[in-house]
């Protein structure tokens, strides 16, 4: 991730915001003021700081700003392909006599930063009828209930949208 | 309005708990691990998405509501993920997909 990611400003800057969003949430969502609740929040929130920053979050710039508006769209364009995907795989499934095209493909993105590969894969697991069987090397291993559902991923829709949201 | 608000989220349960019945019903019948595990995923998501808009109709405009859609977020970014490791602990096992593609222009797993 830090390899093809450029380096941050002011990463501390950044681990104070998360901090203290960190602490709103957990004071929020709990609503309990005791000593033992507030320390494991205390506990919670260092810990994923730590883990983030091990992980060189605050260093690199995997998530730009204009990532999360955008990345509410894209969910949108998701919800929707699950429902159509759904439907497809519910069809399948009633038939009297389940007739499925199952096959493997692969997908090229080397193109895509680390994260946006992640997100790739993760989107093609959760629509139902495609299922990422392995990310390696730039290359997402996807397989298909469908012949169809292969040819439509071939097509790269939803490779273009996963793109889209980090240009500029 | 509340009738209204009633009405659909039992029409959005409903229709979760017939997602996830079809992911089950797939799920068995389906011819290998691979085409199982899509069928068991419209359980995975559009039976959790449908559930859980359900009951946030229930709950309101509420601290409740917004707690759901964190749930509803977390089940979606973990449920990939432990398909993800499913898939390839299987993959890795050596438990080969079925495949329907032409020799020819079969797009191996190796």
């Amino acid at each position: 991730m830090t390899d093809s990611a450029p380096r941050a400003p002011r990463p501390l800057l950044r681990a104070a915001v998360l901090t203290a969003f960190l602490v709103a949430a957990w004071l929020l969502w709990s609503g309990l003021y005791k000593p033992l609740l507030l320390g494991l929040g205390v506990f919670s929130c260092a810990l994923t700081v730590y883990l983030l920053q091990r992980m060189g979050y605050f260093s690199s710039s995997a998530f730009p700003f204009r990532y999360s508006p955008r990345l509410l769209g894209f969910w949108g364009w998701l919800g929707k392909e699950i429902v159509l995907s759904s439907i497809e795989v519910t069809r399948h499934v009633l038939a009297p006599k389940v007739e499925v095209s199952p096959r493997t493909v692969r997908l090229d993105v080397a193109d895509l930063n680390t994260v946006d590969q992640a997100l790739l894969g993760n989107s093609i697991t959760l629509t139902p009828g495609t299922l990422t069987l392995d990310v390696h090397e730039g290359r997402i291993l996807v397989h298909a209930l469908t012949k169809e559902g292969a040819d439509a991923l071939k097509e790269g829709e939803m490779q273009r949208r996963v793109r889209a949201l980090r240009s500029r | 309005m509340d009738m209204f608000n009633d009405v659909l989220s039992w029409i959005l349960l409903t229709l979760g708990g017939l997602a996830v019945l079809i992911g089950g019903i797939g799920a068995l019948r389906m011819p290998d691990l691979y085409t199982r595990m899509h069928a068991a995923s419209v359980t995975d998501s559009l039976g959790a998405i449908l559930v859980i808009f359900g009951i946030m109709l229930q709950a309101g405009l509420s601290l409740a509501t917004i707690k759901l859609a964190a749930i509803l977020l977390f089940l979606l970014l973990t449920s990939p993920t432990s398909s993800n490791a499913l898939a390839s602990a299987a993959l890795l096992a050596g438990t080969r997909p079925l495949d329907d593609a032409d020799p020819d222009e079969r797009e191996d797993a190796s």
